[in-house]
């Protein structure tokens, strides 16, 4: 049946045929034709936050909490930039999300018209892909690619521009899905020979490590069953990137923690002395290998990942595999079978592993009586949420690694931080998008005193929308993490890093429609976090830790992974400008 | 504290692409935001559909960047395919340029007797001056429009390589 729609009916028509559940979204003048639209059409929830950037990071929470990409609706110029920094976050960290922004009318593009702004030049590099609609008959067969190309291959945003008269125009509409352009066909299986060799590679390891990445989750449960399953077979031990906790369950004996600059010694150790390095969805960022020329300098490397610009972008590897991270995985775990494999003997390098795990590199020192450790804090928000399954998203800062390193996830999707771009407002947003996900998960977000600040409006969407997340700040009263860097590496002269003027957060909560809760000494710490459980409702808990704790074990900047600092807390000092000079 | 180099190689990259509003910027774009080279870019469609273009760039950076521009252009939706004729030669490689002489008497002649060598045509001319059309590699060009230095060039236009490689099958 074909009849004449609207671009912007077709648009909503698009949207629920691809199974879209909820829009993130705010109007304006550019987009009233969608909005209209939406009135009234229950298949799919508009959900209002209350800044674009919201917007955009409850997308992505929903994204990475329910393997579903998130769908952002916001209005041309101001509408558009305000999303700028969501989506950027989203194509750094490989979130599937798709934007449709309005336009000025195209024929007013290209004339500074009112709330004009040159979107698709502003997202060109920091999208997947993007598109202007000049027709709108091409919507359909538009919509359909984008979320093709969000979800498939490395997942990623896609930008979708409709000027307002291409919302308004007609065009035929029919019912069956719109045909294939068929150009974007990601590689999602590594060649046989390649497998051979990896099976080989593998078996001969005496001092193997899988390192995994966020990619084992985007590709989904099923890769992190394998993992789970190539682990089993082949006796290595498992470490992750930021991105990738709970691909892997933390409380397995092989689990290492997490890798990098704020990683456990024992995992860093082990990447340095290891002779093979399995790279599983991850990409060697700049966190995670420190100082390039020292970074794991006897080992061979192979490489499993989806996008071929992540193989040797900065790290040479021996044997790359291109494909999909469970497709990929399947391969291999059948290439070991089929060849009668066996664990290799593996107890000397689990011994030197041992030895590193000896070091507690989590550690960390008691304060005077009463004093909140942040660690600790977190130690106990774990304790107490555990059994709930809790989905915990973070904002940017120590808090993010505290949370990182105290608290422990056995499930994939159960994690949402910003890793790539490391965005600060990111978690309340994002635990938004995850609860209306998840509606029946204990959602928190674990919060600095800064960063909570620069999404704090959307407190009140959760109220509107009765979602009971949480948000545990720990609040040190500094930006803790500057702080730090600067303790370390500018000789203390803390410039600008004091949370100065912090609002009573407990007050706040409250003037939102949400509990506020205060916890000031260890003894009201269990009591506080357990009424936040209990609490059928949005909560706000007020956690004042010890101001001056550090983030340990770290890799300071220019350092090899073999140079960490352990529980060093009073370290002060200067570097020299090369070293200064690395982010 | 130094900025330090590293060794360069110079490539010749082909690209097809969807000839959509937007792909010259975005590659073009690429090769800023990432910090690449670009020391010529031409582009034309070639399809009778007008639908698929084909670009030539040159650029130079040491060989594990070149595989990483390689890659990242394979990654843009629009690219169907980059061909690394440096990598998969052999090529060849043409370049057209305008070069204005202008001069009297002696210069005059040497000028022209220099295009016959070079085989450079004449498409304007005025009593006084010359415009030549010079096809090439970019080494002819540069020494031709190097002589005319000294004869009176007045201006030069060029208009980046086409690549293309040597043999009966496509790259
Ligand atoms: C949008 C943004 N601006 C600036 C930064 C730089 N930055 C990283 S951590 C941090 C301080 C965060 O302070 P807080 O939220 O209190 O967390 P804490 O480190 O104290 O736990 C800043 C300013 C950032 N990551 N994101
Ligand atoms: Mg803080």
């Amino acid at each position: 049946m074909k009849t004449e729609r609207s671009g912007a009916e077709i648009l909503v028509e698009s949207l629920v045929a691809k199974g879209v559940e909820f829009v993130f979204g705010y109007p304006g003048g550019a987009v009233l034709p969608i909005y209209d639209a939406l009135f009234g059409d229950d298949r799919i929830r508009h959900i209002l936050v209350r800044h674009e950037a919201g917007a955009a990071h409850a997308a992505e929470g929903y994204a990475r909490a329910t393997g579903k990409p998130g769908v952002v609706l916001v209005t041309s110029g101001p509408g558009a930039t305000n999303a700028v920094t969501g989506i950027a976050d989203a194509f750094m960290d490989s979130i599937p999300m798709v934007v449709i922004t309005g336009q000025v009318p195209t024929a007013l593009i290209g004339s500074d018209a009112f709330q004009e702004a040159d979107t698709i030049g502003i997202t060109r590099h920091c999208t997947k892909h993007n598109y202007l609609v000049k027709d709108p008959s091409q919507l359909a067969g538009i919509i359909d690619e984008a979320f093709r190309i969000a979800t498939e291959g490395r997942p990623g945003p896609v930008v979708i521009d409709i000027p307002k008269d291409v919302q308004i125009a007609q065009a035929a509409w029919s019912q069956v899905a719109p045909q294939q352009r068929n150009r974007y066909n990601p590689q999602v299986e590594a060649p046989a020979d390649d497998i051979a060799q990896a099976v080989e590679m593998i078996a001969a390891a005496k001092a193997p490590i899988l390192y995994t990445g966020g990619g084992v989750i985007n590709s989904g449960p099923e890769a992190t069953r394998l993992l789970r399953e190539l682990q089993k077979l082949t006796g290595a031990p498992v470490t992750s990137t930021l991105m990738g906790l709970g691909a892997f369950p933390a409380d397995d004996p092989a689990w290492l923690g997490m890798l990098g600059m704020h990683g456990t010694y024992e995992s860093n150790m082990a990447m340095n002395r290891s002779d093979l390095i399995v790279c599983v969805g991850a990409r060697f960022d700049d966190r995670v290998t420190g100082r390039l020329d020292a970074f794991a300098p006897n080992s061979k490397k192979i490489h499993i990942d989806i996008d071929r610009a992540s193989i040797n972008k900065t790290v040479p590897v021996d044997l790359p595999l291109i494909g999909d991270c469970a497709k990929v995985l399947a391969q291999i775990i059948e290439g070991w079978l089929e060849t009668g494999r066996t664990k290799a003997d593996l107890t000397e390098w689990n011994a030197r592993v041992d030895g590193w795990k000896a070091r507690q590199s989590l550690a960390y020192p008691r304060r005077k009586a009463g004093e909140i450790m942040p660690q600790f804090a977190i130690e106990r928000l774990y304790a107490l949420t555990k059994d709930k399954d809790p989905v915990i998203s973070t904002e940017v800062g120590q808090h993010q690694m505290w949370a990182a390193q105290y608290f422990h996830f056995m499930k994939p999707n159960k994690w949402l931080t910003s890793g790539g771009l490391g965005t600060m407002g990111y978690g309340l947003p994002a635990a938004i998008g995850a609860q209306l996900g998840n509606p029946d998960s204990l959602v928190i977000d674990i919060a600095g005193d800064a960063s909570i600040q620069m999404n704090i409006q959307e407190l009140g969407t959760a109220t509107q929308y009765r979602l009971p997340v949480k948000v545990f700040i720990l609040n040190n009263e500094w930006m803790g993490m500057v702080r730090q860097w600067q303790q370390l590496t500018y000789e203390s002269r803390y410039s600008n890093s004091y949370s100065d003027s912090l609002p009573d957060f407990v007050k706040l909560a409250e003037a939102y429609g949400w509990k506020g809760i205060r916890i000031e000494d260890e003894s009201q710490l269990d009591a506080g976090i357990q009424a936040m459980i209990d609490h059928d409702g949005p909560v706000i808990v007020d956690c004042l830790v010890a101001k001056e704790a550090n983030c340990f074990p770290m890799i300071p900047s220019g350092a090899a992974h073999t140079d960490m600092i352990l529980y060093g807390d009073e370290v002060a000092g200067t570097m020299d400008d090369e070293a200064k000079a690395l982010v | 504290m130094k900025i330090k180099q590293e060794a360069q190689e110079r490539h010749v990259l082909t690209i097809m692409v969807d000839n959509e509003a937007g792909i010259l910027a975005k590659i073009a774009g690429l090769f800023t935001a990432r910090g690449y080279n670009i020391d010529s870019l031409t582009v034309a469609d070639i399809t009778d559909g007008h639908d698929v273009s084909r670009i030539t760039i040159v650029t130079h950076g040491p060989p594990a960047i070149i595989d990483q521009i390689h890659a990242q252009l394979e990654r843009l939706v629009p690219v169907h395919k980059v061909t690394d004729l440096t990598e998969v030669g052999p090529y060849v490689e043409r370049e057209l340029a305008l070069i204005k002489v202008s001069g009297k008497g002696e210069n005059r002649v040497e000028a022209l007797r220099l295009a016959d060598v070079f085989r450079a045509k004449v498409v304007d001319t005025t009593t006084s001056s010359f415009i030549f059309e010079l096809t090439g590699s970019p080494d002819k060009i540069d020494s031709f429009v190097g002589l005319m230095k000294e004869l009176g060039l007045v201006e030069v236009g060029r208009t980046g390589i086409v690549g293309m490689i040597r043999g009966a099958s496509a790259a």
